[in-house]
């Protein structure tokens, strides 16, 4: 076990990534990566609340947690790092070497966003995003909870989400 | 303040709870008209917040009932809370707090009888 999950999520913590996530994965922690979630106490309890207790949950700016991945990749318990949006993301993989697949689990419609699965709307600058990750040799994928098929990209930025 | 002066409450949650929560209380008490329902589904979590603020300006409701406690209905509830202190958040709500609710207790004991609710029968008893 490890840190092992990569989500991209603009609810953050919630109960899809809690219970969904975290009870059939046996999740022990999340790494919560936000520039501004980290800067704010308020934010950090707000989301503190939302977590069991036997869960713990950390908080991240891009920077530090470029510089701790390592040692939550050490944990011997199942974790999960969540950034709320794409560009976060693609900061985060660009600091921290060693990201090798990274899960869309959550990017809701919002004005000039284009629906490409039920879960998942994106700005042309936001799919260029994605493809450069896929570029730099990660592997996205689309799923929202555990046992529902992964979307690869390409097939996301079709909008071919029958599979 | 009677239950029947009080403001509509808001049920918000995951797909299709609240409204059906809403539902079943209409059917049990018929008092679907004292309360709102919210879903998530689909929405960011500023929407979520925005759809709350919404309900919360036009309709003057006081309490909120979210189904869990990581939920993102939760999350943006407190941040209305943050703004409001006068609102009341209930989270981890289900049908025997909310129809007591409706039935005109408050939220203390609402809450206490959705408690007493919960209970595991065991087969061959």
């Amino acid at each position: 076990m490890t840190l092992e999950l990569f989500r991209i999520d603009d609810r953050l913590i919630h109960g899809q990534v809690v219970v969904g996530w975290g009870q059939p994965c046996a999740l022990g922690f999340f790494v919560l990566v936000d520039d501004e979630v980290a800067g704010s106490e308020w934010e950090q309890e707000l989301y503190r609340m939302g977590v069991p207790p036997e869960m713990e949950l950390f908080f991240e700016s891009v920077a530090s947690a470029a510089g701790r991945l390592e040692a939550y990749r050490s944990d011997k318990r199942a974790g999960m790092l969540l950034t709320g949006d794409i560009a976060t993301m693609e900061r985060l993989v660009a600091a921290a070497p060693g990201i090798r697949a990274v899960t869309v689990g959550g990017v809701h419609h919002k004005p000039g966003r284009v629906a490409r699965a039920r879960y998942v709307f994106l700005t042309p600058d936001e799919e260029e995003r994605l493809s450069a990750l896929a570029a730099r040799g990660v592997t996205v994928v689309a799923q929202d909870v555990p046992h529902a098929a992964a979307i690869p990209l390409d097939a996301l930025l079709r909008g071919d989400v029958s599979q | 303040m009677t239950s029947s002066e009080r403001p509509p409450a808001i049920i918000a949650g995951h797909g299709e709870f609240a409204a059906g929560v809403r539902s079943a209380v209409e059917q049990i008490a018929g008092r679907a008209d004292h309360f709102v329902a919210v879903s998530n589904a689909g929405l960011g979590p500023g929407e979520i917040e925005a759809e709350l603020r919404r309900v919360v300006a036009e309709t003057g409701a006081r309490v909120i009932f979210t189904d869990l406690p990581a939920g993102s209905c939760t999350i943006a509830a407190r941040r209305l809370l943050r703004d409001d202190p006068s609102l009341t958040l209930v989270t981890g709500a289900a049908l025997p707090t909310v129809l007591s609710y409706a039935c005109g207790c408050d939220v203390a004991k609402a809450v206490e009888q959705g408690r007493t609710a919960i209970g595991v029968v065991e087969g061959g008893r």
